[in-house]
């Protein structure tokens, strides 16, 4: 129980993913596929924007501590997550961009969004 | 003058700009796109040639972007095996912008400018995943490449759209996967450069979070490259995909996802960890021998020469990493010889394909009768292609085949022999029955055969020639196999193997 | 032993393979590219021919092309054993020649440029097989060899062609692939090397169940000796133009599988290594095996090609048996045998080629009588019969005659019952034929009017063939000096 309660992020993220997860991998109409696929991706976000985190620290700005010199690396927030996590907003965004794309082009071929009927038309 | 130290950034930087230049050219004029997409790719081969050259001579080139050293900045490190993968990718690069002029003209007549514009961020991408040296990096290009590739093959007709769309499924889950490894070794380790992380990893060994990193990066970049089971995606992908497209992605796509295991199995890992901590490797040799046999098996029922390719690629992926795993000299120098092999052989027969496709409008087996009479040459290079998949010597699949089961025989591992056999005798079966196909009359329908087919004649020179081009270099690399060896692949077999 | 460098076994290789462009080129004008193939022909023939007195003085020429993989090479040896089989491929190409002049043209086949430079292109194949020096350029020459007689297999490019071209992939392909590529690595694993020697290279590198297994698969590896169960490629191979049947499937492709064979027992396990793991025995019984059984089959064959062909599977096991007796007689007789035979058969095919240019016939049983007509050609035809046979005064007999001796030297009275049974069967499928064409009168007139000999192109290349058979009975030397020169 402790072990849930201490990482309780962590079970967070996994709790998310495997909804995500679920979502691409079983569901038949692409834009829930879609859906899931979002939430997979935001709660690897999640994950790594709070590995960075830490209770009662605060942001890494050397002017904010300028006038009692350096800052002790232990007090802020360790930045770099928070950064490359700017990255992966941006690549999945442009991913849903195009996964949505797809799904219009989709549905202007077959007039439909969900995976069995459009199989069915290929047959 | 550029001094010769930032020959290695030229690569990347060029399609990348190139790629820019391309969309806004195309706004004004069409016919420049091609022209200025084959200037950047051979501006990309000469400089990927160069940098080959320099590390064969000089050793591994260190280039910190931005002047910031690691592991703050981001560090792009060159060694032989990605030297030899740039070559590989600017290479292809270079042909199949040549080559699918007339094949785009035909196929995607109202797109010809978005199509050069992510063609050049498609091998910016790729390029950029083989040379650079840092972990999160790789995951930004790889889902470069990954999303310009889900848009090219969705261009295409039919099928494509749809195919697109599960391979975008199933690429960003392979890419989520990817990121969640690099995650877990962030935290332990704080750090995300390889280099770096070769250096801190080992004291970290046996721990659970290293384990779990390692998988969960491991099952990213299977899924990237349609290792069994994780391949379904990529028949349909590849086979609706217009010409050009799978010209470019069939070759490339799995071989750099391969070229990315091996770094992560070796630059960011290392051997010990790999064989001896983890200690899975015969299982993965045994997955690799279901995916030679399945890609074989699979690839005897189609119907479609396209269609019965993609499967081969997803046999060949067993060939690459089982000759890895098979945790030997021998093994992993087949392996890193069959990147090079495997794309020049993929990229040869889909050239022909593309040819075929340009010609008679489809691939199906159907669309083969006396082809041999029609296009002599496009079926003479579809020959030697042929030979190499089967592993005809001198051609160049028979050497990296040659290592891969001096590599079992090693390693013990008889089934991965019998495995690449296996395949080879099915190889003979699949490429001599489209030998049939277009060497003999078709004796069943003559009167079927009679029209339509009548004006098919040898392809135009802007796709015969690469096409020549490629086959030749079959043969080439195939004799020189001892120089490519010495040179350059007996250097990337990581210490202590 | 001496060791001479030259580039000239290489250069003989080379000459085929470069005459294709020219003949390609030319193809609009017959008789130049036929020109180009004689050419071809003599100069390989004179080059092959200017290293036989050097070979003879017990020299050894040698040629590296260069290192293919790091510590194996393209590499050529000229030794008695592969000159014998030189000789023997280049002189024959230069008459097959002239006969599929005449037999190309006679029945005015399509396609003739690609039939002559595939062609070329075996001739390079075989003799790369004799001058390789090791295992690899071995197998790359081999498998070349497979791939070049494809399309002369199936030159009709009919129904008939498809399936058996089919059958003869498989089987050549096939075995190749499945045997002697995994043989050869497994070699090369255990040993380090797969360069020829006098004494092999597989001595004291694994036990004796694992020598025996690789030999198996090395022997049934090399599916072009036609040993059984792998020989059924060989019938069905004579759908090809009677040309090919005659120079690939009774000289050059056939005999490239025995020689490979031979190379495996000289050079890969060398013949003490047989005899101390008594292996030789096991090799001459499966032979054995392929001699009657084949002659058996022979009997009952109509079609005539098919019917030499049964004989060539048979044959071809003489030259193995003699070779695995392990005796000096014995090998010698084998390995004449190689040349005594190709001269026999090739006229024999020559034969049944004339015989179906001038009348369309196909089967022995349609053949009654024609000696008649074709008088030249059916004692041709009987010539070559009797040195297939065994009998004098034909080089046939010579080469038997060493290979009972050799059965006596071994001990193997097994295997001398085999050789005198199969001869007695060769004899009772061949003289029948040529004594129901010369004294047996057909009921009805099975010809038309006009049907007399066969064109001069198809007639004198026969002629010199069978007299070529009969010179060797009184002069064997050159292919027994090169035998005893081999076994040395």
């Amino acid at each position: 129980m402790e072990l849930i309660l201490a990482k309780y992020n962590y079970w967070i993220y996994v709790f998310l993913m495997m909804i995500g997860f679920y979502a691409m991998i079983v569901k038949n109409n692409l834009v829930k596929k879609i859906i899931g696929m979002s939430i997979f991706q935001t709660a690897i976000i999640l994950f790594y924007v709070s590995i960075g985190a830490k209770k009662g620290a605060t942001i890494p700005i050397i002017e904010h501590h300028a006038h009692s010199g350096a800052i002790d690396p232990a007090h802020y927030i360790n930045p770099l997550p928070h950064v490359l996590m700017l990255t992966a907003i941006v690549v999945s965004v442009s991913t849903l961009g195009v996964a949505l794309a797809l799904i219009l082009k989709i549905y202007h071929q077959y007039g439909t969004v969900e995976e069995d009927e459009i199989l069915e038309q290929i047959q | 003058m550029i001094s010769a130290a930032q020959i290695p950034i030229f690569i990347v930087i060029v399609p990348f700009l190139a790629a820019f230049l391309i969309s806004i050219a195309g706004l004004f004029k069409e016919k420049y796109c091609q022209p200025l997409s084959v200037l950047a790719m051979s501006v990309s081969l000469y400089a990927a040639v160069a940098t080959l050259i320099h590390v064969i001579n000089h050793g591994v080139i260190h280039y910190h972007l931005g002047g910031w050293p690691p592991p703050i900045g981001i560090e792009y490190v060159i060694d032989h095996l990605n030297a030899m993968v740039l070559v590989i990718v600017s290479f292809v690069g270079f042909i199949v912008s040549i080559y699918s002029k007339k094949s785009v003209e035909q196929e995607l007549p109202d797109k010809i400018p978005q199509f050069y514009t992510l063609y050049n961020l498609l091998v910016t991408g790729l390029l950029g995943i083989t040379i650079t040296g840092d972990a999160f990096n790789l995951y930004v290009l790889l889902e470069i490449t990954a999303l310009t590739t889900y848009a090219l093959i969705a261009v295409g007709r039919g099928r494509a759209a749809l195919s697109g769309f599960n391979y975008l499924i199933m690429g960003t889950i392979g890419a989520s996967f990817y990121l969640l490894g690099v995650g877990h070794l962030y935290i332990m380790t704080g750090s995300l450069n390889m280099a770096d992380l070769h250096q801190l990893l080992p004291s970290l060994y046996g721990s659970g979070a290293i384990f779990i990193a390692f998988l969960l990066i491991l099952i990213g970049v299977w899924l990237k490259m349609a290792f069994f089971p994780m391949h379904g995606w990529l028949p349909n992908a590849y086979t609706y995909a217009p010409s050009s497209t799978s010209c470019l992605v069939a070759p490339l796509m799995t071989k750099v996802s391969v070229y990315v295991m091996i770094r992560i199995m070796f630059s960011v890992f290392s051997p010990k960890f790999t064989f001896q901590e983890f200690s899975f490797h015969e299982i993965v040799v045994w997955l690799a021998v279901v995916a030679i046999v399945g890609g074989s098996l699979f690839a005897l029922t189609q119907k479609d020469f396209k269609k019965m390719l993609t499967y081969l690629i997803i046999a060949e992926v067993g060939y690459m990493v089982g000759g890895v795993w098979l945790a030997n000299h021998n093994g992993i120098m087949g392996a890193v010889l069959h990147i090079l092999n495997d794309s020049m052989m993929t990229l040869c027969m889909f050239l022909v394909v593309g040819i075929i496709v340009y010609k008679t409008k489809g691939h199906h087996f159907d669309n083969l009768g006396s082809l041999y009479k029609k296009m002599p040459f496009t079926m003479a290079a579809f020959t030697i292609g042929a030979l190499s998949m089967i592993g005809v010597p001198p051609t160049a699949g028979f050497f990296s085949k040659w290592y891969l089961i001096l590599g079992a025989i090693d390693a013990n591992q008889w089934e991965f022999l019998v495995a690449l056999i296996f395949s080879s005798l099915v190889n003979v079966v699949l490429f001599f029955r489209i030998i049939e196909f277009a060497y003999y009359p078709s004796f069943s329908n003559q009167h079927g055969d009679a029209h339509g087919s009548e004006k098919i004649d040898e392809a135009p020179a802007s796709m015969l020639v690469p096409l020549l081009i490629v086959a030749a270099g079959l043969l080439v690399i195939g004799v020189f196999t001892g120089k490519i060896v010495t040179y350059i692949i007996q250097y990337t077999i990581p210490n202590g193997l | 032993m001496e060791t001479i460098i030259s580039i000239r076994p290489f250069l003989a290789v080379l000459v085929s393979l470069f005459a294709v462009i020219p003949i390609v080129l030319s193809k609009r004008h017959p008789n130049v590219r036929e020109a180009w193939t004689f050419g071809a022909g003599a100069i390989k023939f004179l080059l092959i021919a200017s290293m036989l007195p050097l070979i003879l003085n017990g020299k050894i020429i040698e040629y590296t092309v260069f290192e293919v993989i790091p510590g194996i090479a393209i590499k050529f040896k000229v030794d008695p054993l592969g000159m014998l089989f030189a000789l023997v491929a280049s002189s024959l190409w230069i008459i097959t020649s002239a006969y599929s002049v005449g037999y190309m043209r006679g029945l005015k086949e399509h396609s003739q440029t690609r039939y002559f430079s595939f062609f070329a292109v075996a001739l390079s194949a075989t003799i790369g097989v004799a001058f390789a020096a090791n295992l690899l350029t071995l197998y790359l020459f081999y498998e070349m060899l497979s791939l070049a007689t494809y399309p002369l297999v199936t030159h009709h490019q009919d129904r008939e062609a498809r399936s058996s071209g089919r059958k003869y992939l498989t089987f050549i392909l096939g075995t190749s692939i499945a045997f002697i590529l995994p043989a050869m690595l497994i070699s090369y694993h255990l040993s380090g090397t797969l360069e020829f020697s006098k004494h092999g290279f597989l001595v004291g590198t694994a036990s004796k169940g694992v020598l025996t297994v690789l030999l198996l698969l090395f022997i049934f590896g090399f599916a072009k000796a036609a040993i059984m169960p792998f020989h059924s490629w060989l019938p069905a191979a004579m759908v090809a133009p009677t040309p090919v049947s005659a120079l690939l499937h009774a000289v050059a492709v056939v005999k490239v599988g025995v020689f490979s064979i031979l190379r495996i027992l000289t050079g890969v396990y060398g013949i003490d290594l047989l005899k101390s793991l008594n292996l030789g025995t096991l090799v001459s019984y499966i032979a054995a095996f392929t001699i009657l059984t084949a002659s058996l089959i022979a009997l009952s064959q109509d079609g005539l090609k098919r019917r030499l062909a049964f004989s060539t599977i048979s044959q071809l096991s003489y030259i193995v048996l003699g070779v695995a007796l392990l005796s000096p007689k014995g090998m010698i007789g084998g390995m004449t045998h190689i040349g005594m035979h190709a001269f026999g058969k090739i006229t024999l095919f020559f034969g049944a080629g004339a015989i179906f240019v001038a009348t369309g016939k196909q089967k022995i049983s349609e053949m009654v009588g024609i000696g008649k007509r074709m008088p030249i050609t059916m004692s041709a035809f009987f010539i070559g019969a009797l040195s297939v046979i065994g009998l004098p005064p034909t080089g046939g007999f010579f080469s038997k005659w060493y290979l009972v001796l050799g059965t006596l030297q071994a001990k193997q009275v097994v295997m001398l019952v085999v050789l005198l049974t199969s001869s007695l069967l060769n004899a009772v499928y061949f003289l029948p034929v040529v004594y129901k064409a010369f004294f047996v009168s057909p009921e009805e007139s099975l010809f038309e009017e006009e049907a007399k000999e066969a064109p001069l192109w198809c007639v004198v290349p026969m002629v010199i063939t069978a007299i070529v058979s009969i010179a060797l009975f009184f002069y064997p030397d050159i292919f027994s000096k090169l035998a005893e020169l081999a076994i040395r």
